[in-house]
């Protein structure tokens, strides 16, 4: 008996990292640049950490219910209210999880099974694909495009839709090409999806890392805010990603059922960083402005950069990620990234790491301090001057 | 609301023109002519650089002096003020509520240097009632700015 065997086929089937070797090599090396990790440079807030801290020294210590201290959920409630104009129930509609992660994995686990698809835009996040599978449901990817500035348009969802399609990803702010939604470009989505017995799962976990008006949920359509589950979070927008918590809204029907999974799988998200979370909501806007400011800046000198040195790059209005196409190179998305760390030390991401219609970009990522950004690209040039070989 | 190219020149003065506009996204022009107007009308007061020196094992000694002072018919606080800031060890000095009137923070190369100027130059002036002098141990944080160690990138490897 190999114990490998014993491992289940969906499991051992799901694709190994694409991106591991590039950690492995940027490991061994002493003045690299990474603009490959997709987290805040950031450390978490003053007053944040304090209350987490606080919380210890009182000895709170314990569990929290199932879906998280109460008081959180108040506050998560007003908190996408005031923000997204989305009123949820505080008690039956908003559940703590531990990381926004964990909501994809709950709300895919309750609601897509074997034979229902799950309709995921690409370039996007990996997890969806994998969760989808784990659940057993078939992932049905939709290739974005370039000219389209990676918007979801109404005819690439519909030539998506089957009778079979349970769930509709939407990730936006998109994680790796930091393309938006408006209000406008929603619309006709919902027009196409309000009929259909189907659930929207919308990621919004970059909402406040948005650089051009606010941040529209697709939930805050009336006829969408039934059929949506909410995805958001504590780590891009207050710079949380270790403390690990995140949040789901719903409908009162999938929340419980998401609830059921997440008592006996997690019991409840860490209650130290639900209490800190509290005061986040509370008090952390300021905080969250500044970053905002301050990302916004650096987002326009790595765009500035990138169209300098010639590389083609439509304008990114959210997350922290620059999404140039190197196509004029001639290199493949691997190939560019594998030869730009060996070459000058500078870690950016293959666009085929978000799926195969990333091919000819790569992510880079401007949640690092200007001084490293701006090294970062003077590399990048030297590195297109060399001879380029395959 | 604060002008940006005031935030960014404060947070650090030496980015050039041409990286403050494309940061804004304003003209270059737009931002040397904005600098050039705050430079003249003394908004920006200076350009200066934050440094540690106790790392470079410099001894200098920092102060603060607590002071009360006589104000001067017609003249308040201010000329008393002036009197005082004008000497080069002052650093900082501030019309302060409470127990003291002005608060002086001044430098020497030593203790002895210090303590000559308070009992020289500051205690004897005639509008000065009385000083009491606190020596700093330490710099924790100046001017918004840690003196630590940098602090390193910890970001661990993780594929998002």
């Amino acid at each position: 008996m190999r114990i490998e065997d014993l491992v289940l086929p969906k499991v051992k089937e799901l694709p190994p990292s694409g991106i591991r070797k590039y950690f492995d090599l940027i490991n061994e090396m002493d003045d690299a640049i990474s603009l490959g990790v997709g987290e805040p440079d950031y450390t978490t807030p003053w007053n944040i950490c304090e209350a987490g801290i606080y919380s210890l020294e009182k000895g709170h210590t314990h569990y929290s219910s199932n879906a998280g201290f109460i008081r959180l959920r108040e506050e998560i409630a007003r908190y996408v209210q005031s923000k997204y104009h989305l009123s949820y129930d505080a008690a039956t509609q908003v559940l703590v999880t531990v990381g926004g992660s964990e909501g994809i994995d709950l709300a895919l686990r309750s609601l897509a099974g074997p034979g229902d698809e799950v309709i995921i835009p690409e370039p996007c996040f990996v997890a969806y694909q994998g969760c989808a599978r784990i659940a057993g449901a078939t992932p049905v990817s939709i290739r974005l495009r370039a000219e389209d500035q990676f918007k979801l348009t109404p005819e690439l969802l519909e030539r998506a839709l089957t009778p079979r399609t349970k769930v509709v990803i939407l990730p936006f702010p998109n994680n790796p090409t930091g393309a938006i939604m408006t209000k406008e470009e929603l619309e006709p989505l919902v027009q196409i999806l309000k009929d259909k017995p189907l659930i929207v799962l919308s990621d919004e976990i970059y909402a406040e890392l948005t650089y051009e008006g606010r941040h529209v949920s697709i939930a805050s359509f009336p006829e969408m805010k039934d059929k949506t589950v909410v995805i958001n979070g504590f780590s891009k927008a207050f710079a949380m990603t270790g403390w690990r918590l995140g949040y789901a809204c719903g409908h009162p029907d999938i929340i419980k059922a998401m609830v059921k999974i997440h008592q006996y799988a997690i019991m409840c998200a860490p209650t130290t960083a639900q209490y800190a979370a509290i005061e986040a909501l509370r008090t952390g806007e300021a905080a969250v402005t500044e970053m905002r400011l301050e990302y916004n800046r650096r987002r326009r000198v790595l765009l500035d950069g990138f169209r300098k040195l010639g590389l083609d790059c439509f304008e990114p209005l959210g997350a922290f990620y620059v999404f140039p196409s190197i196509q004029s190179t001639g290199l493949s998305s691997e190939e560019f990234c594998e030869q730009l760390l060996i070459k000058e030390k500078v870690l950016v991401v293959p666009g085929t790491a978000f799926g195969e219609c990333g091919e000819g970009f790569v992510r880079a990522c401007y949640a690092s301090s200007l001084e490293q950004i701006s090294e970062a690209l003077r590399r990048i040039k030297k590195f297109l001057h060399l001879p380029l070989g395959h | 609301m604060m002008d940006e190219i005031l935030e960014i020149l404060e947070k650090n003065c030496r980015y050039s023109e041409e990286q403050i506009a494309v940061m804004t996204g304003k003209s270059v022009q737009e931002v040397h002519e904005t600098i050039a107007k705050y430079e003249k009308d003394n908004v920006i007061a200076g350009y200066k650089a934050l440094i540690n020196w106790s790392k470079v094992g410099d001894e200098n000694i920092t102060a603060l002096i607590e002071v009360k002072v006589t104000p001067q018919r017609g003249e308040g606080f201010d000329k008393v003020a002036e009197r005082i800031y004008r000497f080069p060890e002052v650093n900082a000095c501030y019309l302060m509520s409470g127990s003291f009137d002005l608060c002086v923070i001044i430098e020497g190369s030593s203790m002895k240097e210090v303590a000559y100027f308070v009992a020289e130059k500051l205690a004897p002036l005639e509008s000065v009632q009385s000083t009491a002098t606190h020596f700093v141990l330490k710099k924790y944080k100046d001017k918004g700015t840690v003196f630590d160690d940098k602090p390193k990138d910890d970001r661990e490897a993780v594929f998002i």
